[in-house]
C-alpha cells in the first residue's frame, strides 16, 4: 500500500516540552512556520537546516527557552523585546560575510512589532535584509498579563483597556502592519491565519524564498487572553476569516494596487473582476466570531459598539480595495 | 613598516577598525564621533576593509546588530558617545551578559539635558556596571591602541566581555596629532581571527541563546560576568606587555608621572592627564612635591594598583569630569572601596570639574591644589570639590 506524504515536512525546530498553555494559537503558528522555513530552505539552498531565528522578548519567547532548557531545534537568539530585527541584520550580515548560505527568520509578537520594535522593524525592511519577519498577533501584551498594543483591535478587554461606565474597552481601531510594512516595497507581505495552515505555510515559504525582506503577520489565539476556550482556538480563528475581522492578503513589491484578496470562505459571496476580488458579502455576522471571546463579552451589551467596529472593518476593506457587506444577526 | 600620519581620535579609532578587520560594523551618526563611521564606510567602499557596513536607524539597532553579528560569530565594532551610548543602555547589559566581545568606540560626551556635545565622561562612567570593560585614551595614539588591545582583552577566552574604549570629546575627537598606524601584518599576529567557541548561530551545531534564566540560574549568569572582569585584569596586563614587545608602547592600568616622595598625588584620566602632567612639572620646578597618576583601564577596577599608589602619598586628589549624585565623582566612590580597608591610607580629595565641556585651565588646578593643600596639613577641606562653577550665574 502506498503511504501517503505527509502535506509537511515531519521535521521539528520548535520541540514538544516548550510551556505554552494548551490550545495556544501562536505555539502552532511557530511550529508550522518553521517547518515551512525549513522545506523553503531545502528547495533554495539543498539544506533544510539553513536558517537561524532571532526572537523578540514575548510570551513565545519566555515559553520555550528556560535555561537550561530550550524549545529550539535550530540555532536561535533572544536578545531584548524591541530588536528582533536589529538582531536579524546584524546575524544576516554576518551571514553573508562569511559566505553562509540560508535566511534569518526573526519573530516577534504584536508588541515588539506593531509597538515597541516598529523602527526596528522598519530600518531592516528599509536596509533590504534578506530577513523574514513573523510577527505572530495575538492582539495584546500576552507576556506581562494581557495589556493593550496598537494591535488590539477595537471594543477589546484587556487589563489596560478594561470596560467600564467610560470604557467600551479598547478604543483605537487596530494598526494594520502589514500595510506598513508593505510601504516598505519590500518583495513580499502577507496575513495569514493558523486556521488555514496550508494557506500559511504557502506564504512562508514564499517569504523564505524572495531574496530580501519580507513579513508575514499570523493571528493566533491567545487562550487566556482572549478568555477563550483551548479547544476552539481553531474555530475562533477561522471564524475571524469568515466573517471578515481577519483579511488575508498577499502584497508584492508595495504594489498597493494589485493587492492579492484572498475569499474568506464561510458561505461568503465574492465578486471579482479580472480575476481580482473587488466586493465580498460575508454571510457569517462577525458576533459569531465575538462570541467565542470573553475579552468581547461586555460589547453585546452595546450593539451599538459592534457597529462601529464592523464600520472599522469595512474601512478597513475600503483600503485593501475591497467592498464588504457584514450582515447583522438574525433577531 | 609602520606609518606615522596625522589624525584626529576618530580616525584613530577607524583606523583600529580596519586593522582589526570586523567583518560587521553596524553605526550611527553622533557629534562627536560621527567621522568613525563616515571614515570606515570609506574604507569599505574603496575595498579597503572588507566588512559588512550596516547603517542602521539608530544606536540601539547599531548594538543589537553587533550582538546579533557577534553571536553569529563574527567580529564586530561600532562608535557612538553621549545619547547613542544612553540609548544602547539597555542592549550593553546584553552583549556583556551574552559573553560576546563587541568593542565600542566612543567619543566621551557630556549627557542632556541641557544638550551639550561636549566632552565630559559621564556617558561612559554612567554604564559603568553594565559589565562592560572600560579604557580611556589620553591621546590620539592611545585611542587606536586601546582599541586593538580591547579587541583582543574582550576576545580572550578566560574575558570574553565586551569593551569600549573612550577619547574625549573635540580634545581628542577633532584635534590632529601624529598617530603610529601599525603594520596590518603584526596587528593580525597581534589579534589573529576571531574562533568563537561558545557562541554562534550554526545551523550544523544548532544553540539557543539568550535564553531566560531563573532564580535558580540568574546569578550565576552574573557572577560569570564578575569573574569575567576579574580574569580580565591579568589579561590586561599579559596584553599590555604583549603589545610593547610587538609594537613599542607601553600601556599600564594606572600610569604614574613623578610620584616618586610626592604628597599629593592628582589622579585623573583621558586627555585630563596631558595637561596634569604638565602642571606636575611646573609645579615641581618650584618645588611642591605632587605627582600625576592616569587611569588607563577603569573597569575592570584596578584597585591593587590603586592600593599600591596610595601606599606613596599622603593626599589623593581626584580630578573627576562626572557625577555620582550625593557622592562626588565615581572615581571617589572606587577609590574608597579599595582604600576602605587599608589600615594606613591616604587622605581623598574629589574635585568635578570640566564638564560638558568647560576647560580645565592650570587656575582650576590651582584651586584644587589648594584644597588638597589643606587635606595634606590637617586643616579641615571639603570632601567633594566643585572646581571652576560660574557662581554668578547659579
Ligand atoms: C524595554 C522593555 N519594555 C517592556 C518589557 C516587558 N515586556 C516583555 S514582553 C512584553 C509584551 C510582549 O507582548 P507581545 O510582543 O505582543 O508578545 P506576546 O507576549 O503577546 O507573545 C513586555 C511589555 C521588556 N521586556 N522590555
Ligand atoms: S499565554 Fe497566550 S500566547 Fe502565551 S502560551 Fe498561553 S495561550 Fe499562548
Amino acid at each position: 500500500m502506498a503511504v501517503r506524504k505527509p502535506p509537511i515536512t515531519t521535521r521539528e525546530y520548535w520541540a514538544p516540552g516548550h510551556a505554552a498553555c494548551a490550545g495556544c494559537g501562536c505555539a502552532a503558528a511557530l511550529r508550522l512556520a518553521t517547518k515551512a522555513f525549513s522545506e523553503a530552505m531545502e528547495e533554495k539552498y539543498g539544506d533544510p537546516n539553513a536558517f537561524a531565528i532571532a526572537q523578540a522578548t514575548g510570551c513565545m519567547e519566555v515559553v520555550s527557552a528556560v535555561f537550561p532548557y530550550t524549545a529550539w531545534k535550530a540555532p536561535w537568539i533572544h536578545v531584548a523585546f524591541e530588536n528582533a530585527a536589529a538582531v536579524a541584520s546584524g546575524v544576516e550580515a554576518a551571514w553573508k560575510k562569511v559566505g553562509r548560505k540560508g535566511k534569518i527568520l526573526a519573530i516577534g509578537g504584536d508588541g515588539g512589532t506593531a509597538d515597541i520594535g516598529m523602527q526596528a522593524l522598519s530600518g531592516m525592511l528599509e536596509r533590504w535584509h534578506n530577513v523574514v519577519y513573523l510577527m505572530y498577533d495575538n492582539e495584546a501584551y500576552m507576556n506581562t498579563g494581557i495589556q493593550r498594543s496598537s494591535s488590539t483591535p477595537y471594543g477589546a478587554w484587556t487589563t489596560t483597556s478594561p470596560p467600564g461606565k467610560l470604557s467600551i474597552g479598547e478604543d483605537k481601531p487596530k494598526k494594520w502592519v502589514a500595510l506598513i510594512a508593505a510601504a516598505h516595497q519590500i518583495p513580499y507581505v502577507a496575513t495569514a491565519s493558523v486556521a488555514n495552515p496550508y494557506d500559511f505555510i504557502k506564504k512562508m515559504k514564499k517569504a523564505a524564498k524572495v531574496d530580501g525582506p519580507a513579513f508575514v503577520q499570523v493571528q493566533c489565539t491567545c487562550v487566556p487572553g482572549w478568555r477563550a476556550p483551548p479547544e476552539k482556538s481553531i474555530e475562533i480563528t477561522r471564524l475571524a476569516i469568515e466573517t471578515g475581522v481577519w483579511p488575508l492578503f498577499e502584497i508584492e513589491n508595495g504594489d498597493f494596487h494589485n493587492i492579492k484578496i484572498q475569499a474568506p470562505g464561510g458561505g461568503a459571496k465574492v465578486k471579482r473582476e479580472g480575476g481580482r476580488i473587488v466586493a465580498i458579502e460575508f454571510k457569517k455576522p462577525i458576533e459569531e466570531y465575538l462570541k467565542l471571546q470573553g475579552r468581547f463579552k461586555h460589547l453585546f451589551k452595546q450593539p451599538e459598539a459592534i457597529d462601529i467596529m464592523r464600520e472599522q472593518i469595512k474601512a478597513m476593506w475600503k483600503v485593501l480595495g475591497v467592498d464588504v457587506i457584514l450582515p447583522k444577526p438574525e433577531e | 613598516m609602520p606609518i606615522r600620519k596625522v589624525m584626529k581620535a576618530n580616525e584613530a579609532a577607524a583606523w583600529a577598525a580596519k586593522l582589526a578587520k570586523p567583518k560587521v560594523i553596524a553605526a550611527f551618526p553622533i557629534t562627536p564621533s560621527t567621522l568613525v563611521p563616515e571614515k570606515i564606510s570609506e574604507f569599505v567602499a574603496d575595498g579597503e576593509l572588507d566588512a559588512e557596513f550596516i547603517k542602521v536607524e539608530s544606536e540601539h539597532s547599531a548594538i543589537s546588530a553587533c550582538v546579533g553579528a557577534s553571536a553569529a560569530g563574527v567580529r564586530t565594532f561600532t562608535a557612538t558617545a553621549s545619547q547613542g551610548l544612553a540609548l544602547m543602555h539597555e542592549i550593553l547589559f546584553i552583549a556583556a551578559g551574552m559573553r560576546l566581545p563587541i568593542v565600542i568606540a566612543v567619543g566621551n560626551r557630556a549627557l542632556s539635558a541641557p544638550i551639550n556635545i561636549w566632552n565630559d565622561w559621564q556617558d561612559t562612567i554612567s554604564e559603568r556596571d553594565t559589565g562592560w570593560l572600560q579604557f580611556y585614551a589620553e591621546n590620539n595614539q592611545e585611542a587606536l591602541d586601546l582599541i586593538l588591545i580591547a579587541f583582543k582583552v574582550a576576545e580572550d577566552e578566560r574575558v570574553l566581555l565586551p569593551a569600549m574604549v573612550g577619547f574625549d570629546a573635540f580634545i581628542l575627537t577633532h584635534t590632529v596629532e601624529p598617530v603610529e598606524i601599525p603594520d596590518q601584518e603584526l596587528v593580525d599576529e597581534f589579534l589573529g581571527e576571531y574562533m568563537p567557541k561558545h557562541a554562534y548561530l550554526d545551523p550544523a551545531k544548532p544553540i539557543t541563546q539568550g535564553a531566560l534564566g531563573f532564580p535558580a540560574h540568574y546569578m550565576e549568569a552574573r557572577y560569570g560576568v564578575w569573574e569575567a572582569n576579574e580574569n580580565a585584569k591579568k589579561v590586561i596586563d599579559e596584553v599590555f606587555a604583549e603589545f610593547e614587545k610587538k609594537f613599542g608602547r607601553k600601556y599600564q592600568k594606572i600610569e604614574e608621572y613623578r610620584t616618586e616622595d610626592a604628597d599629593i598625588i592628582f589622579v585623573t584620566m583621558g586627555s585630563l592627564a596631558g595637561t596634569l602632567k604638565e602642571y606636575v612639572d611646573m609645579l615641581r620646578e618650584k618645588g611642591v612635591k605632587v605627582g600625576a597618576a592616569k587611569i588607563t583601564v577603569y573597569r575592570p577596577f584596578p584597585t591593587e594598583e590603586v592600593r599600591e599608589l596610595a601606599k606613596k602619598t599622603k593626599v589623593l586628589a581626584l580630578l573627576e569630569k562626572n557625577v555620582t549624585f550625593s557622592v562626588g565623582g565615581a572615581l571617589f566612590q572606587d577609590f574608597s572601596r579599595a582604600l576602605v580597608n587599608e589600615s594606613e591610607k591616604p587622605k581623598i580629595v574629589d574635585f568635578i570639574l570640566g564638564l560638558g565641556g568647560r576647560d580645565v585651565t592650570f587656575k582650576d588646578l590651582d584651586e584644587a591644589l589648594a584644597i588638597a593643600q589643606k587635606a595634606l596639613t590637617g586643616e579641615e577641606f571639603e570632601e567633594v570639590n566643585w572646581i571652576g562653577l560660574r557662581k554668578e550665574i547659579l
